[in-house]
């Protein structure tokens, strides 16, 4: 099934991609596992956390403790960094401004006002995101990157975080903010450049969030061009062996096999729910989804990404 | 001890938890048990399932609660002694509330909603939400109506974000570093000394002069307004330190959420916040005990087909692999906090989207210690 039509490039041919889902749903995972596909093609790749919640290098916790806010090698061609907003504001007043940028930043209370106007927090993060993904990187010795992939906050603020740019752009109409919100802003509408890709669990609250974000998407003409769903149970039992498990409950005298039989049932209920939840998304997204099995293990680890970068690969993104 | 105990004499409760953690749900049977004791109770809440709003009746966009139908509440299982109300925050509205509350004079008030800093500020950006929910918050508590308010809070990925947010956005609101800015022949830039104009012209150049002519503008125009959000502030503050509030902390089992749990319980004791407690939702309890794998597949073996038994043993083995994973997050969180305050509500076979649903998680959360134990024992037996 293609999942792409006219003139949009491929999803790993873009060069900066957005993951964004409600809480809870996987968006590190994802966003990590999307990294590890585009690496295994031999593209340079990082992977970029916003306020930092550092989820991925704690996926890669095998590489221990990683420096924060830096650009970090995870595997051959897989980096990451986790964005802090301050930080990127020293950056960018230093290239932007040389000296006065320098003592800008350097001010206590420029840094006061900068960080307690709204949205400014998130115009420096998504700044930094797309200096990441530009040829000619702004950061000393900072090496192009063939894709960004953003690991980006819950629906909600996510959706805000791509409005950003555009809204600075229209307040501060003229001046360097102003350009530079725009700058982003075009990027970011731009479909051959940016791509947005979004999380769901096959749960009433999630399919219902994303199925609102692409309403949104569409409104501010900005593509939603893939859909992970999350976390689906394998299809273990067919609909007439359920009889055939319910029949074996009241015949068993083992506790055990009790046990073993509800918890048969009970996944097998939970199974269809999610099924039912995963059609009514993909009818609203014209087949544009993947579906990501339930990670039965301990916590997400190198190991369990492997195997999900290759569900997804087989997906031919 | 169950909810009831736990929100004994307090008439503010605060669920809060990362995403996905089955909060809203969580929110809304806390606030339907205590209805049930006999209590005036109003949940608040944020964008709840469709089909939940629906069965509580609250997807109006009112922004005030409204009364859920008794009827919607007979269901022969709990008898609702009080009264259950529920409300959808709608933060916008909310922020344009406070707004007329406070300004001078409606013409003021006007200008503000008009302006386009304020409009940004009230919708888009992080904070709004969080702030916007506490107010509403504050504001019930101040009317007297209910005995309980149960407050479901925003969306987000990290719990902390409701702690934090509001602070975030009332510093800008109060402007303490911006006055200074705003009023260059004032006082407050002759105080910042000699350094301060050439900081002024830098941030100029930088930001662009628009942003901070809509800036000024936007301060000239709350004036004496912002003491009116230290003040409030203050009193929200006051609110939630108060003993008759508790935070009640939602997670799942699983790490990350486990993480976040711990790290907001302390940060709770840190700030001297009143923590009741902590529901764990989704969890799987141990069904093998210390009995062998084999045995499961043996027993099955005499039931079942073989490869039916097979599929089913594989299914009971990726199910104790969540038991062991749950069973070793909740040692953490217990070793952490005193254990009689964690409420466990195990993995149900469906999401819980309506009255029935809340009942099912209801003996959980409002069941005595013994009940609440045979509950589990059940499941295990």
């Amino acid at each position: 099934m293609p999942l792409f039509s006219g003139s949009v490039p491929p999803l790993l041919d873009k060069r900066l991609l957005f993951v964004t889902g409600k809480g809870g749903v996987g968006k590190s995972t994802v966003a990590t596992a999307l990294g590890l596909v585009a690496a295994r093609r031999g593209l340079r790749t990082i992977v970029a956390e916003l306020a930092s919640q550092e989820r991925i290098q704690g996926l890669f916790s095998e590489n221990g403790e990683g420096e924060r806010f830096r650009e970090m090698e995870l595997k051959p061609g897989l980096f990451t960094i986790s964005i802090d907003p301050q930080q990127a504001m020293e950056e960018y007043l230093r290239v932007k401004a040389g000296t006065l940028g320098q003592a800008l930043g350097a001010s206590r209370l420029f840094q006061a006002f900068a960080m307690a106007t709204p949205g400014m927090r998130e115009l420096l993060s998504i700044g930094k995101v797309w200096e990441l993904a530009q040829l000619h990187r702004r950061t000393r010795g900072g090496a192009p990157y063939d894709l960004v992939i953003v690991d980006a906050p819950a629906t909600g603020h996510g959706v805000g975080l791509l409005r950003t740019p555009r809204t600075f752009a229209d307040i501060a109409r003229v001046g360097p903010i102003a350009h530079q919100g725009r700058t982003i802003a075009d990027t970011i509408a731009d479909p051959e450049f940016t791509g947005v890709v979004a999380v769901a669990t096959p749960e009433e609250m999630p399919i219902n969030e994303t199925m609102a974000l692409a309403d949104e998407l569409a409104r501010d003409k900005l593509p939603l061009d893939l859909v992970v769903v999350n976390g689906l149970y394998p299809p273990r039992f067919a609909f007439d062996e359920i009889a055939e498990l319910n029949d074996a409950l009241t015949k068993t005298r083992s506790a055990l096999a009790r046990s073993a039989l509800r918890a048969a049932l009970s996944e097998h209920a939970r199974a269809g729910t999610q099924r039912e939840q995963r059609d009514r998304l993909r009818e609203r997204v014209d087949g544009r989804l993947v579906e990501l099995p339930y990670v039965f293990a301990d916590h997400v680890g190198l190991a369990q990404l492997d195997v999900l970068a290759g569900v997804l690969e087989e997906a031919s993104l | 001890m169950n909810v009831a105990e736990m929100l004994d004499g307090k008439r503010v409760c605060v669920c809060a938890g990362s995403g996905g953690v089955g909060k809203t749900t969580t929110s809304a049977a806390i606030a339907l048990g205590m209805a049930a004791t006999g209590a005036k109770v109003a949940v608040v809440t944020i964008d709840p399932a469709n089909r939940l709003a629906n069965a509580l009746g609250v997807e109006q966009l009112e922004n005030e609660p409204r009364r859920v139908e008794p009827a919607r509440l007979e269901t022969g299982t709990l008898e609702v002694k009080g009264e259950l109300w529920a409300m959808m925050l709608d933060p916008k509205r909310t922020f344009d509330e406070l707004i007329d509350r406070i300004a001078p004079d409606p013409g003021r008030a006007q200008e503000i909603k008009e302006n386009r800093v304020y409009r940004e500020l009230s919708t888009a950006v992080s904070g709004s939400q969080e702030l916007t929910a506490i107010a509403k918050l504050y504001e019930l508590d101040q009317e007297h109506r209910f005995d309980l308010l149960v407050l479901d809070t925003p969306p987000s990925r990290n719990a902390l974000d409701f702690l934090d947010a509001p602070g975030r956005l009332n510093a800008f609101l109060e402007g303490r570093a911006l006055k200074a800015f705003m009023r260059p022949t004032g006082l407050g830039i002759r105080a910042l000394g000699r350094g301060a104009l050439p900081l002024l012209g830098g941030l100029r150049r930088i930001t662009g002069i628009d942003l901070i002519t809509d800036l000024a503008v936007f301060f000239q125009l709350l004036g004496d307004m912002t003491s009116d959000f230290s003040q409030r502030a203050a009193q929200v503050e006051r609110l939630l330190r108060a003993p008759t509030t508790a935070f009640l902390l939602v997670t799942s089992a699983a790490r990350e959420p486990i993480d976040e749990a711990i790290w907001f319980g302390q940060r709770l004791e840190a700030d001297g916040l009143p923590f009741a407690g902590v529901v764990v939702n989704r969890v799987h309890h141990d069904l093998l005990g210390d009995r062998e794998p084999r045995e499961v597949r043996r027993a099955l073996a005499r039931v079942l087909p073989p490869g039916l038994a097979v599929r089913v043993a594989e299914n009971f083995r990726d199910y104790h692999v969540l038991a062991r994973r749950d069973d070793h997050n909740l040692g953490r969180l217990a070793g952490q906090l005193d254990e009689r305050r964690l409420l466990l509500v195990p993995q149900l076979d469906d999401d819980v989207h309506d009255v029935e649903g809340l009942l099912r998680i209801h003996r959980y959360l409002f069941g005595s210690q013994a009940e609440r134990e045979r509950l589990i024992d059940d499941l295990v037996a």
